[in-house]
């Protein structure tokens, strides 16, 4: 029988099948750092049957906005975010890559006019899902290092 | 009507084989009016924006000259000094404004990127006249109308293109173009200015011959056209870097010696000392004759973009 680490939650949002060892980069990219106002539940290297190992972040009292669902995408393309209301799954999504990232990820061309006081979001094309690869619409470099990209 | 009609010119991928032919033969049209042997008002009452944010003298110069071959206006700056820019405007601003008082805008900026923002604020036609280390997509059209014109087409001439064609914007564009029309490619340069992977990828995908070398000796006697680049020093991180290759490649009349009779050497100029002087007086040098297609080719592009049919 499968232990249960983890007490389920009344409101919030469940972001499972993450792949091991993201989970981290998953709460940065939710802003989650010192002054968070609900509980918020990280389970890491998780035995998983699909996956092998994932990881699972709780937060309570949250949904995600499409834009931070996108940010996740970049980083845990497995994803699922499952919205939990009144302990049922309200809601459940598997993430899914945009084919272009607005708005969520810097240029790493430090000569890109995206990174200047234009008043443009920066915008980027998904040329590639697996290996994923993105390229800048302005500067049409490939971004490196996606997940330390991502604003 | 044209499907030229309006367009921006943001990169030449955005080319297609037939669009690049349709430039070429109108720009040999044009080459009776380019040089004043007839006159042209086909773009009487229109006018060009040129904003200029870093300087450029063949480009600026070619443009200006192209509309007024065409019965058009120019307006525009050469330098950002006095402007609104110093001020700290935004550029998407300067182009708002632009947008009120031409039919068309060429810019050349020192942002990557700068053109295809440009476009995004503007309905008027945005003509890509350089980006920093970015596209440059007119530079790549007057070195095809070259090869073109010089060789009669593209298919089988073996093209080398010689010096740094890791940071060289031009090389970069003009390959990707020469790919299309089924050159043979090889590769000139010193082991730290290699052409960047994801190019010499393209170039294997469409099947084609490819060579990569670091010796000029290699190529000298099999090329067709020699396309030398300036090494610049701007675009190295480090001065011991640029010492290293700087001067790597020189050509001159005895390296030419070597060569097939009807090779031709193009530059996009200008050049510091790798095309020596003496090569200037052989049939071998085109560079001029290059910078000078400038003219019939921009002539051409606005001829598409703002008058129609060409």
């Amino acid at each position: 029988m499968r232990e249960l680490r983890v007490t389920p939650i009344k409101n919030g949002t469940v972001i499972d099948h993450i792949p091991a060892g993201m989970a981290l980069k998953v709460l940065r990219i939710l802003g989650i750092g010192d002054n968070v106002a609900s509980t918020v539940t990280v389970a890491m290297h998780v035995p998983s049957r699909v996956m092998g190992w994932k990881d699972i972040v709780k937060v309570e009292d949250r949904e995600l906005g499409t834009r931070e669902i996108d940010k996740i995408a970049l980083i845990a393309p497995t994803a699922s975010v499952n919205v939990i209301r009144n302990y049922n799954v309200a809601e459940k999504h598997h993430v899914a890559l945009p084919d272009r990232a607005v708005g969520i990820l810097k240029c790493g061309n430090p000569n890109c006019i995206s990174n200047t006081k234009e008043p443009v979001e920066s915008e980027f094309v998904v040329r590639s899902k697996s290996p994923l690869r993105v390229f800048c619409k302005f500067c049409d470099r490939e971004l490196e290092d996606i997940a330390a990209h991502i604003v | 009507m044209s499907s030229f009609r309006g367009r921006d010119v943001l990169s030449i991928r955005e080319f297609s084989r037939a669009d690049i032919e349709l430039v070429l033969r109108t720009a040999r049209k044009m080459v009776p009016i380019a040089t004043g042997k007839r006159v042209s008002k086909a773009l009487d009452g229109k006018i060009l924006g040129t904003l200029f944010f870093e300087p450029s003298t063949r480009t600026r110069l070619s443009f200006e000259s192209a509309m007024h071959r065409l019965g058009g206006q120019v307006l525009g700056f050469s330098s950002t000094e006095g402007t609104s820019i110093q001020k700290g405007e935004t550029l998407a601003d300067t182009i708002r404004m632009v947008e009120s008082y031409s039919d068309a805008i060429v810019l050349r900026h020192p942002q990557e990127g700068a053109a295809r923002l440009a476009a995004e604020f503007t309905e008027r036609p945005v003509i890509n006249a350089g980006d920093g280390a970015g596209q440059h997509p007119t530079q790549t059209l007057l070195d095809l109308y070259t090869i073109w014109d010089e060789k009669g087409g593209f298919e089988g001439e073996n093209v080398a293109l010689v010096g740094d064609l890791k940071y060289g914007r031009t090389v970069h564009s003009l390959t990707y173009a020469l790919a299309e029309f089924g050159a043979n490619l090889t590769f000139v340069s010193p082991p730290t200015l290699e052409m960047p992977r994801e190019i010499v990828e393209h170039v294997k995908e469409k099947g084609l011959p490819l060579k990569i070398t670091h010796r000029l000796e290699d190529v000298i006697r099999d090329a067709d056209v020699l396309y030398v680049t300036r090494i610049q020093k701007e675009r190295f991180p480090d001065a011991q870097e640029y010492e290293k290759v700087a001067g790597i490649y020189r050509i001159d009349s005895s390296v030419l010696r070597e060569a097939k009779r009807d090779l031709v050497v193009m530059h996009p100029l200008p050049r510091v000392t790798e095309i020596a002087p003496d090569v200037d007086r052989t049939k071998h040098a085109i560079y001029f004759k290059q910078a000078g297609n400038g003219v019939p080719v921009r002539m051409a592009l606005l001829q598409l973009i703002l008058g129609g049919a060409a």
